[in-house]
């Protein structure tokens, strides 16, 4: 068959006609979906990875499990129609972005327990809601990711959320460089250092609960800290980390996307892949130049 | 109020989870000072540079800083922590690390002058040539004159250093003690030292700590001095070349 010899041959160009194809419009909206959750990955990967609070990004992102679980309990066994599973996990996410922060404000040194804590409880609570709503449930697509479920719904989410973190980060930057780099002396300046730094969480836990969407809970620490992770070799100043960043991104989500759709793969994990294995072989040989 | 004095402490006490720091100190600062404060590690140096920041609150007795409170006096404190507590693969270039200290709660932004006032502080420590080098290829010696040109930005009117001639050669040192000297023409300076013992030639006075705090003019200061405020633990003194040129006298 001529069809399945191009196939074998180049997927990339039978990707790209997939893409064209009207009927394929989740694959559009996974495209569309995977450029436009990039410009909010990349700003906000950024402060996480420069204000190295990755850890706590894991936090929040495990304990959304907890919060969909509890939003399907709700609707489902309670029959409470208007509860959607995304606002289970902001509530879930935004909760534990703000437990985490205030402790590392105000008891920093048990900021590590309370990290773990979120991190098993969430997941915990998750499987137990989930244990008792009645039906099926596809766990696998909120721990690993599903980018081909993409909705339109989950389009306009992904714009709002691009418009709040551009435009935060616009008007609050040089606020949010103070608070990353040198924290205590920002406070000095008179900036409420505690306060931006709780904004900030919060709005990485609002970029976790897209991130769950495209990479799953399980993968969301990857894709938010291993673009700005290669960006820093080639960035000298922050803004210049999130463009890149940014692209790298964009970059890694549609080439992961084209090849689980060629494959037949998890696009997830095959996003993830693709980024570890980039990030280490520009580790490697920007340890060599250096 | 004696508006010669930048700094006092009066009967200030400081524990830390229940561990004394300092204690009951009294010590007073005058405008113009150039003093390093020394004293063995723990013995609560970079405390008294917190405590005058308003970092950290006195338990017992009241500390003023230009006759007002330390958070209200901030704005009129340049202030150089140690490096080393600073993430070195920060992205950011020299102005933008100086130009932290042009931030301010009442505007977002930078302006014009802000950048200029930037421009005239790195100019001030020799970091000219450097201004849009990344912060992260700078030698120690070179992060140091930056972080003190971040504090020089805000126009500050007493600058306090923690361990600015930490992990830098003797040459570097000198470069940076010029700089300085040339700074106390306008402001009340303060550092850190960790070494024990070393007073450079520029110092005018050295503020020893150690639980408690006592001031000396260098002039005054010698080996049996030392001696008594390290406890006789002599093993931790150490007397650079330079402690005995110029100001000294140790006899």
């Amino acid at each position: 068959m001529i069809t399945g010899a191009a196939k074998e041959a180049i997927p990339v160009i039978e990707f790209f006609n997939a893409l064209a194809d009207p009927d394929n419009l989740f694959l559009q909206y996974a495209v569309i979906m995977g450029g436009l959750a990039s410009i909010s990955f990349g700003i906000i990967g950024t402060f996480v990875t420069t204000k190295r609070i990755g850890y706590l990004a894991g936090a929040i992102s495990h304990s959304v499990f907890g919060g969909i679980g509890f939003a399907l309990y709700l609707q489902v066994k309670i029959g409470l129609a208007w509860v959607d599973p995304i606002m289970g996990a902001i509530f879930a996410a935004v909760l534990s972005a703000l437990i985490v922060g205030l402790v590392s404000i105000y008891a920093k040194e048990r900021e590590d327990t309370i990290i773990g804590t979120l991190w098993a409880v969430g997941m915990a609570a998750g499987i137990l809601f989930i244990d008792r709503t009645p039906g099926y449930f596809n766990l696998s697509s909120y721990l690993f990711g599903d980018i081909l479920l993409i909705s339109f719904k989950d389009l306009v989410y992904v714009i709002c959320l691009d418009i709040l973190v551009l435009g935060i980060s616009i008007l609050f930057f040089n606020r949010f460089f103070g608070v990353c780099f040198d924290s205590e002396y920002t406070s000095l300046r008179g900036i409420h250092t505690g306060f931006f730094y709780l904004f900030l969480l919060v709005l990485t836990a609002l970029t976790v609960v897209l991130l769950v969407r495209i990479v799953g809970i399980v993968l969301v620490i990857a894709l938010l800290t291993i673009p700005p992770a290669i960006a820093s070799f080639y960035a000298r100043r922050l803004w210049q980390m999130m463009v890149y960043s940014i692209l790298l991104c964009t970059f890694f989500t549609w080439a992961g996307l084209g090849i689980s759709y060629s494959y037949s793969l998890s696009s997830g994990p095959t996003i993830i892949i693709l980024s570890g294995a980039a990030y280490l072989v520009l580790l490697v040989i920007h340890k060599l130049i250096k | 109020m004696n508006t010669d004095l930048d700094i006092i402490f009066e009967n200030l006490s400081f524990a830390y989870h229940s561990r004394p720091i300092l204690e009951d100190v009294n010590l007073q600062i005058q405008k113009g000072e150039f003093a390093s404060i020394v004293g063995p590690n723990g013995g609560g140096k970079t405390t008294l540079l917190k405590l005058i920041l308003g970092l950290i609150k006195p338990d017992q007795g009241k500390i003023q800083v230009f006759g007002k409170s330390p958070e209200k006096a901030r704005e009129k404190i340049g202030y150089m922590p140690q490096y080393a507590h600073l993430d070195m693969a920060f992205p950011a270039t020299v102005l933008d690390i100086v130009l932290m200290g042009r931030l301010a709660r009442k505007k977002l932004w930078f302006s014009k002058q802000d950048r200029s006032l930037a421009h005239t502080a790195i100019d001030e420590v020799d970091m000219a040539a450097y201004i849009h080098t990344g912060f992260s290829e700078l030698s120690g010696g070179q992060k140091q004159r930056v972080l003190i040109a971040r504090a020089l930005c805000s126009n500050p009117s007493i600058l306090l250093l923690d361990e600015p001639t930490a992990n830098v050669d003797q040459e570097t040192e000198e470069n940076l003690f010029s700089i300085l000297k040339k700074l106390n023409m306008d402001m009340t300076i303060l550092l850190v030292s960790h070494d024990l013992g070393f007073v450079s030639k520029y110092v005018k006075s050295v503020i020893c700590v150690n639980r408690r705090v006592v001031i000396h003019p260098t002039t005054l200061m010698d080996g049996a001095l030392i001696k008594d405020i390290y406890h006789g633990d002599l093993k931790m003194v150490r007397h650079d070349h330079r402690c005995s040129e110029g100001g000294h006298s140790c006899d």
